[in-house]
């Protein structure tokens, strides 16, 4: 089983079209792997899938960084 | 053929313009599936799909019902996977002048024919986004842009429709998905067998072509939208009226 910091990486290089060499924990999607607004919808709905969960509106615009999103998901599953 | 290997769902393909809808997509080699509220219109798009020689099937859904929605798309789902290519052509009408209109009747249609378009759109964006693939087409009415007494309902339902198609068209582009309307005019459906002989022949002076249009004029266009060819087209309306209206 991987760790949820492996899964997460694994959804962003997925969702973002980045190679996972360019994703740090303190990545930011939308400045340092180009994400639109877009993106990050699907990103956090591929969030959702993966981790069988549900992020409120609210909570998925404080997801800046890929530790942040890693942190969420460990406190919220 | 070059809708193989796509799925594609077309509401309200019983009859009339959905019908030829779902047939002409076939015919581009899709695997259409059409809706129906009940399970003999079902059957009978099933049937008629068969007998053509196409590959596709009908089930059972009201648009007006978001667990009918629901349900429906994941019978589709699990039968024939994410349909790439939507056609929102369910509609109804309940005319009467404004004086005399009941709240039943504006909300009836504003459902049906409006925030259905809402909820399968947004059903199906997902599959779609992950194809970066993506034809959301939807029915309109040339009543939208030029009003209609007695269909104060309908108009703003069709309208609201078109306006929501260029922002869904928007927010879509970059992922390869495009939205538009077709708006057909005067067409010899079972809609507008209902109109009376006095309504008909007015509507026949001012359309230019002389002539009702026919469900399959208003399906070519559909396919059109449907095709890698309109890959460059969103956010359009595009009139099939004989001329009647020219936006």
């Amino acid at each position: 089983m991987s760790t949820v910091e492996e899964r997460v990486k694994k959804i962003v290089c997925e969702q973002l079209g980045v190679k996972e060499s360019e994703v740090q924990n303190t990545s930011s999607f939308v400045e340092d792997l180009g994400a639109d607004s877009l993106d990050t919808v699907e990103l956090v709905m591929a969030l959702e899938e993966e981790f069988e969960t549900e992020i409120p509106d609210e909570e998925a615009e404080k997801l800046g960084t890929v530790q942040d999103a890693i942190d969420y998901i460990v406190a919220h599953t | 053929m070059s809708l193989e290997g796509k799925v594609a769902l077309v509401t309200g393909a019983s009859r009339g313009i959905g019908k030829a809808i779902a047939h002409e997509l076939a015919r581009q080699g899709a695997e259409v599936v059409g809706t129906a509220t009940s399970a003999e219109g079902a059957q009978a798009i099933t049937d008629g799909l068969k007998d053509a020689g196409f590959s596709g099937y009908g089930i059972v859904m009201n648009v007006a019902e978001p667990e009918s929605i629901e349900a429906g798309l994941k019978q589709l789902a699990e039968q024939s996977g994410a349909p790439l290519i939507l056609v929102n052509n369910a509609g109804i009408t309940r005319d009467n002048l404004l004086m005399r209109l009941k709240d039943d009747d504006w909300s009836e249609v504003l459902e049906t024919n409006l925030s259905s378009v809402y909820r399968t759109s947004k059903a199906v964006l997902r599959g779609m986004a992950k194809a970066r693939w993506g034809r959301i087409i939807n029915i309109s009415s040339v009543v939208a842009g030029m009003g209609n007494p007695g269909q104060g309902n309908y108009c703003a339902a069709k309208a609201g429709v078109e306006g929501f198609t260029r922002s869904l068209a928007k927010e879509m582009s970059n992922r390869g998905i495009t939205a538009n309307c077709v708006a057909p005019g005067f067409i010899d459906t079972d809609m507008t067998k209902k109109l009376d002989d006095k309504q008909r022949e007015a509507m026949l002076e001012i359309i230019p072509a002389g002539r009702l249009g026919s469900p399959e004029e208003v399906a070519a266009v559909v396919a059109f939208l449907a095709s890698d060819g309109a890959a460059y087209v969103t956010g359009e309306t595009i009139h099939v009226n004989g001329g009647m209206y020219m936006g």
